[in-house]
């Protein structure tokens, strides 16, 4: 099997998107969540007093962003088995 | 610009030794597939002995649901593998059949037919060419660990429907992870009647369960639900039990993996649909299908987004839990199995992978600990948010006309 074939064969390709699928949806999940975890830091170094609040929130939107890219990864897997 | 003719220069010379290693690679490869083909043949006639390391295998084995819980493989002295572990009932039902229940040892894991029915197992499959059928569909005709009815040569009928309701190990784990549970709470319960942890300090278990009770009422039930926050507590409170024992019940070495299974999952999030439907009010549904203060252009894109918005809130919540335990289980099997893979390679390089495999197993581990506890509070948290974004809307309302 050399390159052109690989190149030309189908399960390859989609074992290629659905991993390269993937690693978006981590990158976007990990660029989503460092802002928060940077939002979250500064606003807690500014009001101390609120960080439980501010935890939950954090904790909840991080879901939210986590959900989003679990789909990513979801269809990406799917794309490599079906 | 010296830096940049240099840089382009190795991208051209890398790119010509991907190119070359790339057919060396895989020239090398194809010369293995000549030199094991004949002895997986011989092998697969014999006894069910694998071939190498086949860590797909290994892992999905580990991740979906099965007839018995398989424990690890004693070698037998003649090369033969002998799977170790507990077989649990099979209850199937057939039209024109009846009901027959038995053990899934009966099957022997695969090698005889039981009463009419036969496991299929991957060697099998492969062996008869059963693992390449395709129905009308190009869907897979048989699949690997599913239970069959079969004709008089033992051979499989995909045509003949067997409804198959064993307790499977997912099944088993949930029924006990229930009992403990229920066990514990009914327990705390009585010593709550009988006045300790009242008026005195509480005892015992009554110290883990009373601040996580707690927790869950300040933290996610108060804020979310308001007033009305104790007609949800009993609802609430279950839901992130259930989904915390079984999340700790799936970290068990060799245990089955029944959170990280979507209809488990389905389910928990269908019954937060119906709760979030059933206590929606009319200025909910009033802000989906006519938002507002939205210029009627407008609404014709917001009306269908916020209108699919009140399905796709469960399904992310099933996708979620799912997903995470999944990939829980899925990197903690991979970190083993390269062990193993590397093993495959050479013996020396296997034992030098695995002490960093196994640290690195340890440190997932934690993290699933920790995973475990923050996806069954995700689920309850968002449970409650969902509920008390379905009925605020008459707060508002009336905090709006106190101010004005």
């Amino acid at each position: 099997m050399d390159l052109l074939s690989v190149i030309l064969s189908t399960t390859a390709w989609a074992n290629a998107g659905g991993a390269i699928g993937a690693g978006l949806a981590a990158i976007g999940a990990g660029i989503g969540i460092g802002q928060i975890g940077k939002g979250a830091v500064e606003a807690i170094a500014r009001q101390p007093e609120a960080v439980n609040d501010i935890r939950a929130n954090m904790i909840l939107t991080a879901a939210l962003i986590e959900g989003a890219a679990l789909f990513g990864i979801i269809v990406g897997f799917l794309a490599m088995v079906l | 610009m010296a830096f940049g003719r240099s840089k382009s220069l190795l991208v051209a010379g890398f790119s010509v030794c991907m190119l070359l290693f790339s057919n060396l690679i895989s020239a090398q490869h194809e010369g293995d597939h000549g030199a094991h083909k004949p002895a997986t043949h011989e092998t697969a006639g014999g006894h069910g002995k694998k071939e190498g390391f086949d860590a797909n295998e290994v892992i999905f084995d580990h991740i979906l649901d099965a007839h018995e819980y398989h424990f690890f493989d004693i070698t037998q002295a003649d090369g033969t593998r002998k799977p170790v572990g507990i077989s649990l009932p099979v209850m199937l039902y057939e039209p024109g059949k009846g009901f027959s229940a038995f053990m899934s040892s009966k099957f022997h894991h695969g090698h005889t037919v039981h009463n009419g029915y036969r496991q299929l197992d991957r060697h099998f499959m492969t062996e008869h060419g059963l693992d390449t059928m395709k129905t009308a569909g190009g869907q897979a005709m048989y699949r690997a660990h599913k239970i069959y009815a079969v004709d008089e040569n033992g051979m499989p009928k995909a045509e003949a429907k067997v409804y198959d309701f064993s307790l499977t190990r997912n099944v088993v784990q949930m029924i006990l992870a229930l009992a403990l549970l229920c066990w514990i709470m009914i327990s705390i319960a009585n010593k709550y009647k009988k006045g300790q942890g009242v008026k005195t300090a509480p005892r015992g278990m009554q110290n883990l369960i009373e601040p996580i009770i707690t927790f869950v009422r300040d933290e996610i039930a108060k804020p979310n639900l308001g007033h009305k926050y104790e007609k949800y507590m009993p609802l609430l409170l279950t839901i992130f039990f259930f989904i915390l024992i079984n999340n700790i019940f799936g970290l068990v070495p060799g245990s089955a993996n029944v959170t990280g299974n979507i209809a488990f999952t389905l389910v928990l999030g269908v019954i937060a649909f119906l709760i979030i439907l059933f206590s929606s009010n009319r200025h909910f549904w009033g802000h989906i299908f006519n938002p507002p203060g939205v210029p009627a252009g407008i609404k014709f894109i917001l009306v269908p987004v916020e209108f699919l918005g009140v399905f796709i809130k469960p399904i992310a919540l099933i996708i979620r839990l799912f997903a995470n335990m999944i990939a829980g289980h899925i990197i903690i099997i991979c970190l083993i199995s390269l062990i193993f893979i590397f093993g495959s390679l050479n013996r020396g390089v296997g034992w030098g992978a695995s002490p960093v495999a196994v640290a690195f197993t340890i440190f997932i581990y934690f993290i699933e600990v920790l995973v475990a506890f923050l996806q069954a509070y995700i689920f309850t948290m968002l449970t409650a948010v969902f509920t008390g974004m379905a009925f605020e809307g008459e707060h508002h309302a009336e905090e709006g006309a106190g101010h004005h």
